[in-house]
């Protein structure tokens, strides 16, 4: 059952990634994003890793996506980057694209990235219990918690430019 | 198959499809979304090496990658906007004078 599933969440990641290069309307690419990062969640919840899980719709669908949401609603421009999708080096772009896919596939498939030596060593190791929320969290906050309070001046200097950049830009305007 | 060696393969294709999209669409907005794309692919790997090492740095570092994600974008998005508002089109195209 947890195998199938699996299945199912990779495919519909796959197939939202595909939905993105193919649909016109950047609402519905924000669309088929979302629902690939909700699959992408869901293999996380069945990896066991329940909070990457709940971070990953938190964090990237509940504020970046909704974020991008608004400001394609706000923009609502109307420009010939929807009447046509690609731009003119699309050719060399996917066969660049298919190169990279092939070389990481066969690094993969050659045991190159993930030996067998490694995948037996790793399946002797604790089975996804360590990520449960409780031992995580406890973990995170008495080992980590310089670097998660770090993370704030991050988050305090990431706004302080978006501020910045507005300003600079309607200096300029008027 | 193994569980490992799909999820890695599912994060390549991610990474590989946002590289097409960043490289081919001409919306601003769309090549954003393309870049989360391959974020998201690469967060998989080590969201997958994380729980088969069974550490807790690997999982902390997913978390700081995810703030990094969203303070990346809090600042991404006012730049596509002013250039949106600026040139009135997202269409990279139009952006010919900011090449080198």
């Amino acid at each position: 059952m947890s195998s199938l599933l699996l299945w199912f969440f990779c495919a519909a990641a796959l197939a939202g990634g595909v939905l993105m290069l193919l649909a016109r309307h950047p609402m519905r690419v924000a669309l088929a994003l979302i629902g690939c990062m909700i699959s992408l969640a869901g293999i996380y919840a069945l990896l066991g890793v329940h909070v990457i899980a709940v971070f990953q719709v938190l964090i990237y669908v509940g504020a970046v996506m909704v974020f991008m949401v608004y400001v394609i609603m706000l923009l609502d421009l109307r420009d010939a980057s929807f009447l046509e999708r690609y731009g003119p080096n699309i050719v060399p772009a996917v066969v660049l694209a298919a190169l990279l896919a092939a070389a990481l596939g066969a690094a993969a498939g050659n045991g190159r990235i993930v030996t067998a030596a490694d995948l037996a060593l790793y399946h002797g190791g604790r089975d996804g219990a360590a990520f449960e929320v409780a031992p995580f969290s406890r973990e995170f906050l008495e080992r980590y918690w310089l670097h998660f309070e770090l993370t704030s001046v991050l988050l305090l200097a990431a706004v302080v430019a978006a501020i910045a950049v507005i300003r600079t830009g309607r200096r300029r305007d008027g | 198959m193994d569980r490992t060696q799909l999820l890695l393969g599912l994060a390549f294709a991610l990474f590989s499809l946002g590289f097409v999209g960043v490289m081919v669409r001409r919306n601003a907005l769309v090549m954003l979304m393309c870049m989360e794309l391959m974020l998201n692919g690469v967060i998989l790997s080590l969201v997958t090496f994380a729980e088969r090492s069974a550490t807790f740095s690997g999982a902390v570092l997913v978390f700081l990658v995810f703030v990094v994600a969203a303070a990346e974008i809090a600042i991404a998005i006012p730049i596509v906007l002013l250039l949106g508002r600026q040139k009135r089109t997202l269409d990279v195209g139009a952006y010919s004078e900011l090449k080198g």
